[in-house]
């Protein structure tokens, strides 16, 4: 058996390193560090609790927006106050503006360009990846970057600028949207739906959202040129790779819902696991400092009585990461748990045969863009400008609020509690805090950990490509993960 | 990596304790295009943790040997603070697959660089990663919040004579770099295109205020009360836009936004120590009714007087539409009494 150490990983947010143990071609086991530890939930204690709006989104600059809903949810559960409906359609357009850039960043810019590696150059199908995907100077970034940064546009408009606005608050957004600020958000999200229909999917966004099973994806990819669309490209791709049969962890997956509805979510709550959806139980889930540089270990904790000290690093543990478990177990997150647990036909189908897997994990990402893009339309068009877009509530001296929403990476959360009109404590789980913890007191792996097991390896290969798509099927935020 | 072009400037850009927002803000770049500006202004992109291909060893080979000498860096960016905790040993931050503090790292390269660049508050001052208490020991790269030192000390020089530049922001606009990056590589920022603060001047000789479109609601001291209102926010909401160093209402973010034209206060990210500004974002401090972060070159006596002068002759217009998140008067047209 060999150890082999593994990073830095770029094209993920922030610094990632992993420690693999191979024995005969493949990963036995896997360690994944998170090497850099910042400290916001220490930050936060004893500030006014309307200071965590400027703080936390700038936890991340590519979920600054998500950890803006977050904190507003969390204050506005304090205060019991909830946004009109303009300022609740306002905040699930910068919401779902930021998911839908990361999700399109990160199969343009961060996953698809290790398929341009020079280590591929032999295979028959590098013909499709290579001047398309490489990394930095590939024909696909120079499409993608400007249409990326006309869709952001939505940002100016909406939230200011991103990252790191203040739009978002608790009792909904501070960006009244007049009449003709309607029409040219309308005008954007159109030009943003024909570069999707154009250039990732070459067909309409009502045709992929259409597609209701792994045969009719596959049947809809044969339909013509496997270099038609940047998603058929894909799916040409994963098939002579076998990516279906990489990367699967435990294959129970979690998501809080996503984008609030009148009187539901767009993309519903709830926990999935052997074919079966349950509810959620927020208060189930406790983090375990088992194997993480923190001091003051104690059995697992619920986020409201969680503790942040970190320790000098010490063997006993290998990463700044918690490890999130809801009822102790393992959960997924991302794209592809919220459109199974939604129930979409696609997501439930690829889940049904191969679990969660490179592939899985990708397609769910590109068909929740385009489920998205399209609810944006309508969003956009449910504005009543005139009508208010902030209601305003006041903070209690004392009190508990959670706030959990989806990010583009999966299940965000965020539990405050606040003493004296100051912040008492501030947890924060996010998604990639899920998918890419340590082993738990049990020595259970977390989901990545997991997921790289039996990874094939090849000789002499220093940084695998193998371990690279796994790593980045979960498109991991790092900057998020230890915050 | 990519062949070099003769002539070409060659920048390494690393990542420490930040959120990677400048990054994400870069990748914005309109008219034209990062990678587009980067190659009109003759820079080599050697590596960035968002668009490069290498990984892994083959990273940490080059960096190898930039320190080494073998390769020349002309310019080094750093976004993110420096991570000098626990204890000065940097273990806050150890760069994956090397075993090695990054502070170590971003040291021997800096002296390596023809030019260091702070991108963003935290690279520049600690920034927000300084926060709290700051228990990670964060700073900036020749700055401390706003005092000389840093990780490189106040006498530090990269090899062309110059201090790092401080592009401070948080995030940064795509423009302040992509055009302080050019000028470095075309040779033409010297010493005085740089603040006090080592900022460069194209964007820190400006106020937010300048361009801000709620400045006939300051004029007229007609204020805000809450979260959407149309009115200036300088005597509530605590907006720091007359006293903070950038251009963001006459440039623009994201085509068309800006903290103020988003409804929200300017909190002087551009700033060393914005972090902390000692009271609550977003509320303003007062003393007897008084705002305390009035015009900094401007007579304190000047300022009340003709505050109130213009309070008293504020338009009805103006009275209502302050407190309105929608226009509620409109102006009046001259044709039609």
């Amino acid at each position: 058996m060999s150890r082999r150490v593994v990073g830095p990983f770029n094209r993920v947010e922030g610094d990632l390193e992993v420690k693999l143990d191979i024995a005969a071609g493949k990963v036995c086991e896997a360690r994944v560090v998170a090497p850099l530890y910042r400290g916001f939930e220490q930050m936060l204690v004893g500030r006014d609790p309307r200071d965590a709006l400027v703080y936390t989104p700038r936890i991340c600059g590519i979920c600054s927006v998500a950890q803006s809903v977050a904190t507003a949810r969390a204050l506005a559960a304090l205060e019991g106050v909830a946004p009109p409906d303009n300022g609740r359609l306002s905040t699930n357009l910068v919401l779902a503006n930021e998911n839908v850039a990361d999700h399109l960043t990160h199969f343009y810019l961060f996953f698809m360009p290790d398929f341009a590696h020079d280590a591929y150059r032999g295979e028959p199908w590098f013909g499709i990846a290579g001047e398309r995907f490489k990394a930095a100077r590939g024909t696909a970034a120079a499409e993608v970057l400007p249409a990326r940064a006309e869709f952001l546009h939505l940002m100016g408009l909406l939230a200011g600028k991103w990252p790191h606005s203040l739009a978002i608050q608790p009792g909904g957004t501070t960006r009244a949207i007049e009449p003709q600020e309607r029409i040219r958000i309308g005008a954007l999200l159109h030009a943003f739906r024909r570069f999707l229909e154009r250039t990732l999917f070459g067909d309409e966004l009502e045709a992929i959202v259409e597609i209701g099973s792994a045969d009719a994806l596959m049947r809809w990819y044969g339909s013509g040129d496997p270099a038609r669309s940047d998603f058929t490209r894909f799916l040409h791709i994963a098939e002579a790779l076998q990516l279906e049969r990489l990367g699967r962890a435990g294959d129970l997956f979690m998501s809080y819902g996503a984008y609030d509805e009148v009187d539901e979510r767009l993309f519903r709550a709830g926990v999935w696991q052997g074919g079966e959806r349950m509810p959620l139980r927020p208060e189930s889930i406790h983090e375990d400092l088992a194997h993480s540089w923190m001091g003051l270990r104690s059995s697992p904790k619920h986020p409201y009585e969680g503790v942040t000290v970190p320790a000098v690093p010490t063997e006993e543990g290998y990463s700044w990461c918690k490890a999130p478990r809801l009822g102790g177990r393992v959960v997924e997150v991302g794209a592809l748990a919220r459109q199974l647990i939604d129930g979409h036909p696609l997501a439930l189908d690829l889940v049904a045969r191969g679990g969660g897997n490179v592939r899985s994990r990708v397609i769910a990402r590109l068909l929740e863009l385009a489920r998205v893009t399209l609810a944006m339309e309508r969003w956009a068009r449910e504005i009543v400008p005139g009508e208010p877009f902030c209601h305003h509530g006041a903070l209690p001296e004392e009190g508990q609020g959670m706030g959990l929403i989806e990010a583009a990476r999966g299940s965000l959360g965020h539990w405050i509690g606040v003493r004296n009109g100051r912040i008492h404590n501030y947890q924060i789980i996010a998604p990639t805090t899920w998918n890419f913890s340590p082993r738990d007191s049990n020595g259970v792996p977390g989901a990545l950990e997991q997921a790289l097991v039996g990874a094939p390896v090849r000789e002499g290969e220093r940084d695998p490509l193998v371990v690279q798509h796994i790593v980045r099927s979960f498109d991991p935020c790092m900057a998020c993960t230890v915050h | 990596m990519r062949n070099r072009d003769a002539g070409a400037r060659s920048l390494l850009w690393l990542q420490s304790g930040g959120c990677g927002g400048c990054s994400l803000s870069l990748l914005g770049a309109e008219g034209p295009d990062l990678a587009t500006a980067l190659e009109g202004a003759g820079i080599d992109l050697l590596w960035h943790p968002a668009v490069s291909e290498a990984n892994g060893s083959e990273f940490l080979d080059l960096l190898q040997r930039i320190v080494d000498g073998e390769i020349a860096l002309d310019i080094l960016c750093l976004e993110g603070a420096v991570v000098r905790g626990p204890n000065g040993s940097g273990l806050f931050h150890v760069l994956s697959g090397s075993g090695r503090p990054m502070m170590e790292w971003i040291e021997a390269l800096a002296r390596r660089a023809g030019q260091v660049v702070a991108v963003g508050s935290c690279a520049a001052f600690g920034g927000i990663s300084s926060g709290g208490g700051n228990a990670i020991g964060a700073c900036g790269l020749q700055y401390a919040g706003a005092r000389a030192g840093g990780l490189l000390g106040e006498d530090f020089c990269s090899s062309n004579g110059m201090p790092v530049v401080n592009i401070g922001g948080c995030p940064v606009h795509p423009n302040w770099v992509i055009e302080t990056l050019a000028q470095i590589a075309m040779g033409e920022l010297g010493r005085d295109a740089l603040d006090a603060f080592a900022r460069p001047r194209s964007y820190a000789d400006h106020l937010v205020h300048h361009g801000c479109p709620r400045n006939e609601f300051y004029e007229y001291k007609a204020s805000a009360e809450q979260a959407s209102d149309l009115g200036c926010m300088m005597e509530h909401l605590g907006c720091m836009g007359t006293q903070a160093h950038a251009d963001c209402n006459t440039r623009l973010w994201n085509g068309e936004g800006s903290c103020l034209r988003g409804g929200f206060a300017c909190i002087n990210c551009t700033g060393p120590g914005f972090e902390e500004p000692g009271h609550v974002f977003g509320l303003t401090q007062k003393i007897a009714g008084i705002p305390v972060g009035l015009p900094t070159d401007m007579p304190k006596a000047w300022f009340v007087a003709l505050a109130s002068l213009s309070k008293a002759a504020t338009p009805k217009r103006l009275k209502e539409n302050a407190v309105a998140d929608h226009i509620v008067v409109p102006p009046k047209t001259r044709e039609k009494p």
